[in-house]
């Protein structure tokens, strides 16, 4: 069998195993000046995670600060509106800061404060995880700078300006194709120069090993409550959850809680783009294969000499040619599905949300309100669907009135 | 012996460095890169480091990542590569390591990749990215075909750390000079020299350094106490600014002959 992943289906549990992997997936590939960071970050992340107090504090800027538990909303026109099962949002949009990077950027702030980290550095794509990354540094007094690919500071501006406003340092960079991954690429060469007093607060399931494990564990909250509160609600479990991927975060922090639970079904919903051809999306479980980058083996959109290959999105936080560890794990055990909306059908739910609920939703959580869209009107009327509504959408309505409203101007 | 071998036994006899000179294979052409090699061996170069351009080189400093885009413009590939060092070796037995990202290597297949070079004569890979710990089954498949695995250590390298990294290695260690990406520095650290004194009580092996050395007098300096001096964005800025004029292949001969001579005049 090869160390490597070469289509074998082994399964490992618990996951991730002692050296990061899950199943083939997984591990720590990084130049070695970062791996005794990442040995220090995995050793005081174990540490912390015993710490009563640690955990004190992390649930109380939970509760006064970032506003949670957020409300599991029944959308009740939504559900009219298709005629089928009753659709739920779980409303990440309503957490401080409008997203659910918060949940991890807090956490992982706590976790460079404790380590006597004065700097902590990020990657950002549609801005959400920038904009949580630098209001923990606000919050907890750390010097913040954030990279940011040109072409997604063109999309994201109201996003650039809320990170400036709250004291970090937005570095654009102009390398590669001028997006998440090319930013990624940035952070961690700046890590690699300054790992003694930096943190670098990556912002998905995605990355060498312990970040997967970090950022799930600091997301896990979303489907811990969202059990309470559909129990709550209809004093059942629910039959279906959905949720967008882009590096995996909002997603598997709604699906952990069930995997356990085999009558709960998951779909997970890459971004389809513009169809899929190279270049013209980002469904990597469509059109990737078995490769590393950015510190860990998964599915990669890549060539045949394994070179990445540049992708397309709409939406600037699903925009990125590979995908987080686990969910590469999940696919090949069959446990999620994995699916793709498109452009057009993102745009199409965004309108929709907005119309029927009042919630302009992330263009990132709209393609998971997509697929709802496509399944639930065939679904009985007494099934139950949690949607992720990941993130609100306010940072997308210049961008969003560029494809629904051509003719005028917005700039 | 692989040649890499032979070459250190070859200069610690003599009491001499090694100096390696790094260039992004297929930078401006495979063509110009062929004729660049033999020009360093002719101004007396020991080893060759070849890099493998990477669509996303996080370990690289703006230098070698714009060398890197050029090359992958016109479609150089890796396999392309280990043809052109089977090409050279009918006229060149200089070593030859390349210094590679892993995804490359693990879309040609480890096991492939490692025949095909052993086939082509490569001495050694690096691969910048893949520490020992994932490292099991690719070290195997180079062991078995003789080529060296040579493996990075670093300022933030433990003790554990440099017995593990120095046992594993093959070939030499290459010891990166600074924390940071490869490119050109005004000055070596003070710690350098006292890392590799650590390094050399865990192991007889030869240590490298490299990242961040550029001017001769910078070489000299490492030379007074390292096995090996490893060059890169200095000569591959030098590449870029020539381009595929006839004058580069010589002219970076010359640059390079200045270094040689640094490092040997130093011992």
């Amino acid at each position: 069998m090869s160390e490597y992943g070469v289509l074998s289906s082994r399964q490992s549990t618990p996951y991730p195993d002692d050296r990061g992997r899950y199943g083939d997936f997984g591990g720590k590939f990084v130049p070695e000046t970062l791996m005794p960071a990442l040995q220090e970050l995995e050793t005081a992340y174990v540490e912390a995670k015993e710490d009563p107090d640690f955990q004190n504090l992390l649930r109380k800027h939970q509760t006064d600060y970032v506003g949670r538990p957020t409300p599991l909303y029944f959308a009740q026109r939504l559900t009219a509106s298709l005629g089928g099962a009753k659709v739920y949002f779980k409303r990440e949009d309503l957490a401080h800061t409008g997203a659910h990077k918060i949940n991890n950027a807090l956490g992982q702030g706590l976790l460079a404060k404790r380590m006597g980290k004065r700097r902590i550095i990020a990657e950002t794509g549609a801005g959400q995880h920038g904009v949580a990354t630098a209001t923990a540094a606000a919050l907890l007094g750390l010097d913040c700078d954030i990279y940011m690919g040109t072409e997604d500071i063109e999309r994201q501006k109201l996003n650039v300006f809320r990170m400036r406003l709250l004291g970090a340092r937005v570095i654009p960079v102009n390398s590669g194709s001028r997006i998440l991954k090319d930013a990624i690429n940035e952070a961690l060469r700046d890590w690699v120069t300054n790992v003694r007093d930096t943190h670098y607060l990556l912002g998905t399931v995605h990355g060498p090993h312990p970040f997967p494990l970090i950022c799930r564990d600091f997301q896990r909250i979303i489907g811990e409550e969202a059990r309470k509160q559909i129990l709550e609600h209809e004093g059942r479990l629910p039959d279906l959850l959905v949720a967008c991927v882009g590096g995996g975060s909002n997603s598997i922090g709604l699906f952990f809680e069930f995997l356990g639970e085999d009558a709960v079904k998951m779909v997970g919903v890459e971004a389809g783009g513009i169809g899929l051809g190279p270049g013209q999306h980002a469904a990597r479980f469509a059109g990737g294969s078995l490769g590393m980058l950015h510190g860990a083996m998964s599915y990669v959109l890549q060539d045949k000499n394994g070179q990445i290959l540049t992708t397309h999105s709409v939406s600037a936080g699903l925009d990125y040619p590979s995908v987080g560890p686990e969910h590469a794990y999940l696919m090949r055990t069959g446990r999620v599905e994995y699916t793709h909306a498109s452009d057009s059908e993102a745009l199409a739910a965004f309108r929709q949300t907005s119309e029927l609920e009042g919630i302009i939703p992330a263009l990132e959580s709209a393609h998971a309100v997509a697929y709802a869209c496509k399944v639930v009107p065939n679904m009985p009327k007494d099934r139950i669907v949690i949607v992720n509504m990941s993130g609100r959408g306010d940072k997308d309505v210049q961008q969003a009135a560029k494809y629904l409203l051509p003719e005028e101007d917005f700039s | 012996m692989n040649r890499i071998e032979e070459r250190f036994k070859a200069l610690a006899e003599k009491g001499t460095p090694a100096f390696i000179p790094y260039i992004t294979a297929g930078d401006p052409t495979l063509d110009v890169t062929e004729r660049i090699v033999l020009e360093l061996e002719k101004a007396g170069a020991d080893i060759i480091e070849f890099g493998v351009p990477f669509s996303d080189p996080v370990a690289d400093g703006v230098v070698n990542q714009e060398a890197a885009q050029r090359a992958l413009k016109h479609g150089v590939s890796l396999r392309d590569i280990i043809k052109r060092v089977k090409k050279l070796r009918e006229s060149s037995e200089i070593p030859i390591v390349l210094f590679t990202y892993f995804n490359p290597v693990l879309a040609y297949g480890v096991e492939a990749f490692a025949e095909d070079a052993k086939d082509a004569g490569v001495d050694g890979v690096l691969c910048v990215d893949l520490p020992p710990e994932e490292a099991a089954e690719y070290k195997r498949h180079l062991d078995a075909r003789g080529i060296a695995a040579i493996f990075l250590l670093a300022p933030t390298s433990t003790p554990d750390r440099i017995e593990m990294i120095a046992r594993n290695a093959t070939g030499f260690v290459y010891y990166v000079s600074r924390t940071g990406v490869t490119g050109e520095r005004d000055s070596i650290e003070a710690t350098v020299k006292g890392m590799v004194a650590e390094i050399k009580k865990h192991t007889d092996k030869p240590v490298a350094v490299g990242f961040g050395i550029s001017t001769p007098a910078q070489a000299a300096e490492v030379a007074g106490f390292a096995e090996g001096v490893v060059v890169g964005s200095a000569i591959v800025r030098l590449i870029g600014e020539l381009g595929e004029s006839p004058e580069t292949a010589p002219k970076v001969g010359a640059f390079v002959k200045s270094l040689v001579t640094a490092v040997k005049e130093t011992a």
